[in-house]
C-alpha cells in the first residue's frame, strides 16, 4: 500500500519537477536529472549503510528477519544504485562533454554497485539459510565499513564533480524552488525505497516460510 | 558409582527450522565405552561434534571431567580427542610433522617425543617420515589415531572410524583402540555399522530421529538386538 | 613460487603495454607495482584456507584448546609473511625492470608496502575462509575483495609517486594517516567477525 502511494508521489513528483520548477541558468533541460540522480544516490547509500547495520544487529542478535531485511535492502539498493549510475552520464554527457569522469561520488556510487553485486553474489551462492546469513552479514558489514574510505581515497584524489549544493559548507546555493523540489524528491524516493524493501522483506519472509514448511515435512 | 566423565543433559540441536537433536540425556563413566548407532542422517554426528566442543547446542549443556564445555571456552577441549573419517591431517607434511603440529597445538609438553611415543602406539614408526598421501586408508586412520591421542586426552570420540576400511585394516583398528587405550579413557564411537562395534562397546544405544530408541548392554547376542533395531528405524 | 613468476611477468608485461616515448617509466611505475603487489596478495589468500579443508584439518584446528582468533592471526600472520617475502623480491625487479633512482627511498617504500598490505590482508584473511566453503571459490574471493584493494592501492601509488619524484615522505602525512586508519579499522573489525565464519 505504503509502495502504491510512494510511485505516485514519485511520478507527481516529476511532473513538478520537469514542468514547474525554473530552468537552471546554465546547464539547461539536462539539470532536471539532478531531481532523480541526487535521491537516488541518496537512498541508494542510505540502503547500504542500512545493510551494514542489518548485518551488525544479526551477528549480535541472531534475528534471521534482519538477515532478511538486509537482503531486500541491498536488492533495492542495487537497482537505486543502476539509476545513479545511469542518469550521472546522462548529465554528464550534456554537460562536461564525457560519459564518464573519475570524480569522488560517481566512483564511491560504481565501487557501492560493486560491493552490492558482490554481497548478492555471495548470497546466491550459498543454499544453506543459516550460513548464508552469516556470511552475507560478515561481508555487509565489512562492505559498508570500506564506504567511507572510499570516499575519502578518492576525494584525496581529484574533486570536479559539481560542488554539493545542500552540504555545502556555505550553505544551501539553490533557489528556494529547486530546493524545495529537490528536499521532496529526496524525502519521496526515501519513502519509496522503505515501500519497496517492505515489499521484498515480506516477500523473503514468505520465502523463508515455505522452505521451513518443506523442512519439517521431509 | 564413581562421578561420570562425561554428562551431557537436555541436548537440542536445531538447525534454523530442522530440529536434529530433541534433548537428549548422556552420562560416560570413566574407561567406560559408549557406541551410539542410528540411521544415516539421525544426527549422531551432530551429537559427537557438540561433545567435541566444535559446535554448540541449541540448548543443554555438556560438562566434561566437571568442566563445562563449551567452543567460547578453549580451554575446556584439552581433554577430548576425536578421530573422524577424515584424517585431520596436513599432506604437505610428513606423519612425524602431522604429530609434532599436532602435539604442539594442543599444548603438549615435549611434542617430539610425544609424536614418536605415539607412532609407537599404533605401530606406524616405519612410516614416520612419509607424507600422509602414500599412506593406505588403513595406515591413515592409525596415524589419526595416533593424532587423536596425542595429547592423553580423557574422553576419545570416533566418528565412524571404520569407513572405508577393508576387513584386515578394521580388525586391526579395533585391536588397537581395546589394547592400547590408556586406562580410564572414555570412549564414544558413533557408526551406523552395528557389527562393527558390538564387541567393541560396553553400552550401545540408537539414536533414531533425534532421540534415544534403544538401549543395550554388554551380553545381549547381537541378532537379537538387530531384530529390535530394525523395528525401530525408518525403512 | 608461483606468485613470484606472476609477478615478474605482469611488471614484464606492464613495460611492454605502453610507450615508452610517451609514458615516462617513472610514471607508470607506482601502478604497476601495486597493482603486480595486489595480484601476487590474491593468490596467497586463495590458498590460505584450502588447505584445511583437505582431509578435515580445520577440525583440528578448532579442537585445539585455543580461542579462535588465534587461529585468524595464525592464518593472517602467515598470509603476510608471504606477501611479504613477494613484496621484497619484486620491488627489487621493479627497481630493475623500471630502471628507477630510489633516491635512498627504499626503507620508505618498504613501510609504505607493509602499511598498505596489512588493511587488505586482514579482510582477505577472512574472505578466504568464507569463500573456501562456497560455491565458485576462486572468483568470489576477488570479487568480495578487490573494493577493499582499491583505498590502500590509491594512497600507496599516490605516495609512491611522491617519493620517487623525490618528495619526503613528510609530504604524504595524509595518505599515511588514511592508510594507518584502514589497517586498524579493517583489522580489529576482522578479528571481531572471524569467529562467525567458523561457526556451524
Amino acid at each position: 500500500m505504503l509502495t502504491v502511494l510512494a510511485l505516485l508521489a514519485l511520478a507527481a513528483h516529476y511532473v513538478r519537477a520537469i514542468e514547474y520548477t525554473p530552468i537552471e541558468a546554465t546547464q539547461g533541460l539536462a539539470q532536471k536529472i539532478f531531481y532523480v540522480h541526487v535521491p537516488a544516490a541518496w537512498s541508494a547509500f542510505l540502503a547500504y549503510g542500512i545493510v551494514g547495520v542489518c548485518s551488525a544487529l544479526f551477528l549480535w542478535l541472531g534475528d534471521r528477519r534482519l538477515d532478511l531485511f538486509a537482503e531486500a535492502s541491498a536488492e533495492v539498493g542495487t537497482v537505486l544504485t543502476l539509476i545513479v549510475l545511469t542518469t550521472g552520464p546522462l548529465w554528464g554527457k550534456p554537460i562536461w562533454g564525457t560519459w564518464w569522469q573519475w570524480e569522488v561520488r560517481l566512483t564511491s556510487t560504481l565501487f557501492l554497485f560493486f560491493l552490492m553485486v558482490g554481497y548478492l553474489t555471495l548470497r546466491r551462492s550459498i543454499f544453506d539459510p543459516l550460513v548464508r546469513a552469516r556470511y552475507s552479514a560478515v561481508v555487509g558489514i565489512l562492505g559498508a565499513m570500506l564506504v567511507p574510505f572510499i570516499h575519502l581515497s578518492v576525494y584525496m584524489f581529484r574533486t570536479i564533480h559539481p560542488k554539493p549544493v545542500i552540504l555545502n559548507p556555505e550553505g544551501p546555493t539553490l533557489p528556494g524552488s529547486m530546493l524545495s523540489t529537490l528536499l521532496e524528491g529526496v524525502a519521496i524516493m526515501t519513502v519509496a525505497y522503505l515501500g519497496l524493501v517492505m515489499l521484498r522483506y515480506g516477500i523473503g519472509r514468505l520465502q523463508e516460510e515455505k522452505e521451513a514448511r518443506h523442512a519439517a515435512a521431509s | 558409582m564413581p562421578s561420570p566423565l562425561l554428562h551431557a543433559t537436555g541436548i537440542r540441536r536445531a538447525f534454523g527450522p530442522r530440529v536434529v537433536l530433541r534433548g537428549l540425556d548422556l552420562a560416560l563413566a570413566p574407561g567406560e565405552t559408549l557406541a551410539i548407532v542410528g540411521p544415516n542422517g539421525a544426527g549422531k554426528s551432530t551429537l559427537l561434534r557438540i561433545l567435541a566442543g566444535l559446535i554448540k547446542p541449541s540448548a543443554g549443556e555438556v560438562t566434561l571431567d566437571g568442566v563445562k564445555l563449551t567452543p567460547a571456552e578453549p580451554g575446556s577441549r584439552r581433554t577430548v580427542g576425536l578421530l573422524s573419517h577424515r584424517s585431520l591431517l596436513y599432506d604437505d607434511l610428513t606423519v612425524f610433522e602431522n604429530l609434532v603440529f599436532a602435539a604442539r597445538l594442543m599444548g603438549v609438553a615435549d611434542p617430539k617425543a610425544a609424536a614418536k611415543f605415539a607412532l609407537a602406539e599404533v605401530d606406524l614408526s616405519a612410516r614416520a617420515d612419509d607424507s600422509p598421501r602414500t599412506l593406505s586408508r588403513g595406515l591413515l586412520q592409525r596415524a589419526a589415531l595416533a593424532r587423536a591421542l596425542i595429547h592423553k586426552p580423557r574422553l576419545l570420540l570416533l566418528d565412524e572410524p571404520f569407513t572405508g576400511l577393508d576387513a584386515v585394516a578394521s580388525e586391526r583398528l579395533q585391536r588397537l583402540l581395546r589394547e592400547r587405550r590408556p586406562a580410564g579413557l572414555g570412549t564414544v564411537v558413533v557408526t551406523h555399522q552395528v557389527a562393527e562395534v558390538w564387541d567393541f562397546a560396553d553400552r550401545v544405544v540408537a539414536l533414531v530421529g533425534g532421540t534415544w530408541a534403544l538401549e543395550e548392554s554388554p551380553g545381549t547376542p547381537l541378532d537379537a538386538f538387530m531384530r529390535r533395531y530394525r523395528e525401530v528405524v525408518p525403512a | 613460487m608461483a606468485a613470484l613468476v606472476l609477478s615478474a611477468l605482469i611488471l614484464v608485461i606492464f613495460n611492454f603495454a605502453r610507450d615508452p616515448t610517451v609514458i615516462r617509466a617513472q610514471d607508470l611505475a607506482p601502478s604497476a607495482l601495486w597493482v603486480t603487489i595486489t595480484f601476487a596478495a590474491t593468490t596467497a589468500l586463495n590458498r590460505a584456507f584450502a588447505v584445511e579443508l583437505d582431509h578435515g584439518a580445520l577440525d583440528g584446528l578448532l579442537l585445539a584448546p585455543v580461542g579462535r582468533e588465534a587461529i585468524y592471526l595464525g592464518k593472517l600472520l602467515g598470509n603476510l609473511v608471504f606477501t611479504g617475502i613477494v613484496q621484497l623480491i619484486t620491488i627489487p625487479l621493479f627497481v630493475l625492470f623500471f630502471n628507477l633512482d630510489l633516491h635512498g627511498t627504499l626503507p620508505a617504500i618498504l613501510l609504505l608496502a607493509f602499511l598498505a598490505t596489512v588493511g587488505f590482508t586482514a579482510v582477505g584473511t577472512v574472505f578466504s575462509a568464507l569463500t573456501v566453503r562456497v560455491q565458485f571459490a576462486e572468483l568470489m574471493l576477488p570479487v568480495l575483495l578487490l573494493p577493499f584493494m582499491v583505498p590502500p592501492l590509491i594512497g600507496a601509488a599516490q605516495v609512491t609517486s611522491k617519493l620517487l619524484a623525490g618528495r619526503p615522505l613528510a609530504d604524504s602525512a595524509g595518505w599515511l594517516q588514511i592508510l594507518a586508519t584502514y589497517d586498524i579499522v579493517f583489522l580489529t573489525l576482522s578479528v571481531l567477525v572471524f569467529p562467525a565464519v567458523l561457526d556451524e
